[in-house]
C-alpha cells in the first residue's frame, strides 16, 4: 500500500508539472461555463431551470471530452516508461506490476476528478448565480459529475491497455486516438445507421438499448441524463432508457473501470521490457 | 573469484524466434567482484542481463542471486540494475526520483540523501531531470544501483556516450560499489577501460560464452605475439633483411614474435648492435584480445 501511495504521489507531481491537470480543468470549465451560458437564452422557452438545460449540453461533451482527457493523461503510462528505459529499471524493484498500476491510477483518476469536478462544479455555480438551478438539477450535477469520473476511469483503464500494448509512445497515442474514435464517435454512427435501417423492427426494440449501456460513453447519457423527466425529455433519451432495467447505465459505468483495470492488468503482465 | 558467489547461473538458454539469444551460459560472480562482459551488439549481452534480472522469461537453466531463485522478492530486492541509456522522468527532480526509488527499495529516506551526496548531485538535486547532462543522469541512475547496499549491481553500458570526465566520475562510484562488497557485471564496449577497472573478464559471441577468466590467464591463453617495432641507424634494410615483417617509413621495420620467442628476439636485435637505433615493444592490445576471442578476422597490421 505504501508503494501505490509512493508510485501515485510522484505520478500526480508529473501530472501537475507537465500542466497536464490545468489544461484538462481549463479545458472542461472553459466548455461547460459557455454551454451554461448560452443555456441561458433558451432554458425559460423548455420551461426547466437553467441548470437542467445545461446539465444535458454538458452530458453529451462530458461524453467525447472526458474519455479523451483520460486517454491523453493515460496512453503515455507503460509506452513513455517503456521507451526511457525507466520500465526495465522499475521492474527489478521489489514491487509488483499490479501495484505499479494501480499507483498510476490512482494519480490519474484524482487528476480527472479534480478537472471534472472543478469544471462542471463552476458551471453549477454560474447556473446558480444567474438564478436557474434548484435541488433538483444539482443532484443531475451531481450524478453527471460521478459519472464522468466512472468514465473517465474506463478509459484510463483503456489507456493503459494500449500502452501496455505499444512498442512506442507514438503509436500508443495513435492506438489512443483510435479508440476514442471508435468508442466515443464511430459506436453511435453505427448504431443510428442501424437504428435507422431497423426502421423500429426487433432491433431498435430489444437490443438497441442493451447496446446503448454496454458502451461506456453512451451509459454516461443513460446514466446522467434520464433519472429525470425534464432531462429525458431535454434530451430524447428516454425510450431507450424505459426499455432497460433501472440502474443499467451505472451498472455499466462501474463495471467498464474493473473489467478495463483486470485487462490492463493482463496486458501489461505479458509486457517484457 | 572470491569465496562468496552472489550470482550464479547455470545453463541459462533463452532463444528468441528471429533468432538471437543466449544459450547456455554458465558464469559466477563474488562479492565485491567486478566482472566485465563483453560482446558485439546483438551478441547477447542485455538478454543475459535481463535474465539474471528476471525481466525476461528464460527457456531453461538456473540463476541465483544471493542464493535466492529469480523472480523472488528476495532476489529482486539483492539485485540493482542500470538500464542502458535510462532517462528518468524529465519533469521529477533528481531527489524525487531518487526517494521514490528508495520507497520502493524500501529504504530509509535519508539514505537517498546520503547517496545524492556520494554521487555528486546534491548541488542539482531540486532542479528537474530535463535540465540535466547525460553524464548527471548517469550518475543519478548510478545512485539508484547504491540503494539498500545490493549483494549484486548489473550495469548496461554504464559509460556509453560519456565524455572522458564523467566516464572517470562513474568508475569511481563502480569501484565504491565494488569495495562495499557488491558484485558488478558491466557490459560495455568500451575495451581500454575495462582493462585497468575490472577484475575478470566475459565474452559473449552470438549468445554464447567463448571466454570468463583474468585479464592475464586471458592473455596467456591466447599467446598472442608481440610486435616489435624497429628503428634503423640509417637504412632498414637490413633490418627488414633479418627480421621480415613490414617496412615503415623506410626508417622502420615492423614485425610479430610469439611470445615465448620474445627473448631471443631481443638478443637479436641487440646482436645488431648500432644498427639498430631504437627498440620498441608493442603486448598485445585488449582490443586483439577481444577479437581473438570473439573470432572476428583481424585488420592485417598496418
Amino acid at each position: 500500500m505504501a508503494m501505490i501511495w509512493a508510485i501515485a504521489d510522484t505520478e500526480f507531481r508529473i501530472l501537475r508539472r507537465n500542466r497536464w491537470l490545468i489544461i484538462a480543468t481549463a479545458l472542461l470549465a472553459s466548455f461547460a461555463l459557455a454551454l451554461t451560458l448560452a443555456g441561458a437564452t433558451t432554458s425559460g422557452a423548455l420551461g426547466v431551470d437553467l441548470l437542467t438545460v445545461s446539465v444535458a449540453s454538458m452530458t453529451t461533451l462530458a461524453v467525447y471530452l472526458v474519455p479523451l482527457v483520460a486517454l491523453l493523461m493515460s496512453f503515455e503510462a507503460i509506452a513513455g516508461e517503456a521507451e526511457r528505459g525507466s520500465l526495465a529499471l522499475v521492474l527489478t524493484y521489489p514491487v509488483s506490476r499490479g501495484a505499479l498500476l494501480a499507483g498510476k491510477f490512482t494519480a490519474h483518476l484524482a487528476g480527472l476528478a479534480i478537472a471534472v469536478t472543478v469544471g462542471f462544479g463552476l458551471a453549477g455555480v454560474l447556473a446558480f448565480a444567474l438564478g436557474g438551478a434548484g435541488a433538483e438539477s444539482f443532484m443531475a450535477l451531481g450524478r453527471l459529475i460521478a459519472g464522468s469520473i466512472l468514465l473517465g476511469a474506463s478509459f484510463l483503464a483503456f489507456g493503459y491497455v494500449i500502452s501496455s500494448l505499444s512498442r512506442s509512445v507514438a503509436s500508443a497515442a495513435g492506438g489512443a486516438g483510435f479508440v476514442w474514435l471508435i468508442l466515443v464517435v464511430l459506436y453511435d454512427l453505427v448504431l443510428l445507421a442501424l437504428v435507422v435501417w431497423d426502421n423500429g423492427g426487433v432491433f431498435s426494440r430489444e437490443f438497441f438499448p442493451w447496446v446503448l449501456a454496454a458502451n461506456p460513453a453512451d451509459a454516461l447519457r443513460l446514466f446522467s441524463v434520464t433519472s429525470s423527466a425534464d432531462q429525458a425529455l431535454a434530451t430524447g433519451m428516454g425510450v431507450a432508457a424505459a426499455a432497460l432495467p433501472k440502474g443499467a447505465g451505472l451498472l455499466s459505468l462501474l463495471l467498464w473501470p474493473l473489467a478495463g483495470l483486470a485487462l490492463a492488468r493482463f496486458v501489461f503482465g505479458r509486457k517484457i521490457p | 573469484m572470491t569465496d562468496k558467489a552472489v550470482l550464479t547461473v547455470e545453463a541459462l538458454t533463452r532463444r528468441f524466434k528471429g533468432g538471437g539469444g543466449v544459450t547456455g551460459i554458465s558464469l559466477q560472480v563474488g562479492a565485491g567482484e567486478r566482472v566485465a562482459l563483453l560482446g558485439h551488439n546483438g551478441a547477447g549481452k542485455s538478454t543475459l542481463m535481463k535474465g539474471i534480472l528476471g525481466l525476461l522469461p528464460i527457456d531453461s537453466g538456473d540463476v541465483l542471486v544471493a542464493g535466492h531463485k529469480i523472480g523472488s522478492a528476495a532476489a529482486r530486492a539483492a539485485v540493482a540494475y542500470l538500464p542502458e541509456a535510462v532517462a528518468f522522468h524529465p519533469a521529477l527532480t533528481g531527489r524525487e526520483q531518487l526517494r521514490l526509488f528508495a520507497k520502493l527499495a524500501r529504504v530509509p529516506r535519508g539514505e537517498a540523501e546520503n547517496l545524492l551526496d556520494k554521487v555528486g548531485l546534491t548541488h542539482a538535486a531540486d532542479r528537474r531531470i530535463g535540465t540535466y547532462s547525460k553524464g548527471m543522469r548517469q550518475r543519478l541512475g548510478m545512485a539508484q544501483v547504491f540503494l539498500g547496499k545490493p549483494a549484486l549491481a548489473l550495469l548496461d553500458e554504464p559509460t556509453s556516450g560519456l565524455d572522458p570526465i564523467a566516464r572517470h566520475d562513474l568508475y569511481q562510484l563502480i569501484d565504491a560499489l565494488a569495495a562495499q562488497g557488491t558484485g558488478v557485471m558491466i557490459a560495455s564496449h568500451a575495451l581500454t577501460e575495462i582493462e585497468a577497472r575490472t577484475d575478470r573478464i566475459a565474452i559473449l559471441r552470438d549468445g554464447r560464452l567463448q571466454a570468463d577468466a583474468p585479464l592475464n590467464v586471458l592473455y596467456a591463453r591466447a599467446g598472442l605475439p608481440i610486435r616489435i617495432r624497429l628503428q634503423a641507424e640509417r637504412d632498414a634494410g637490413a633490418l627488414y633483411a633479418q627480421f621480415g615483417g613490414q617496412r615503415v617509413n623506410g626508417a622502420k621495420v615492423e614485425f610479430a614474435v610469439p611470445q615465448g620467442a620474445k627473448m631471443a628476439c631481443l638478443a637479436e636485435i641487440a646482436a645488431m648492435g648500432t644498427a639498430v637505433r631504437d627498440v620498441e615493444i608493442i603486448p598485445p592490445s585488449l582490443e586483439d584480445l577481444y577479437r581473438h576471442y570473439s573470432k572476428v578476422e583481424a585488420v592485417p597490421w598496418q
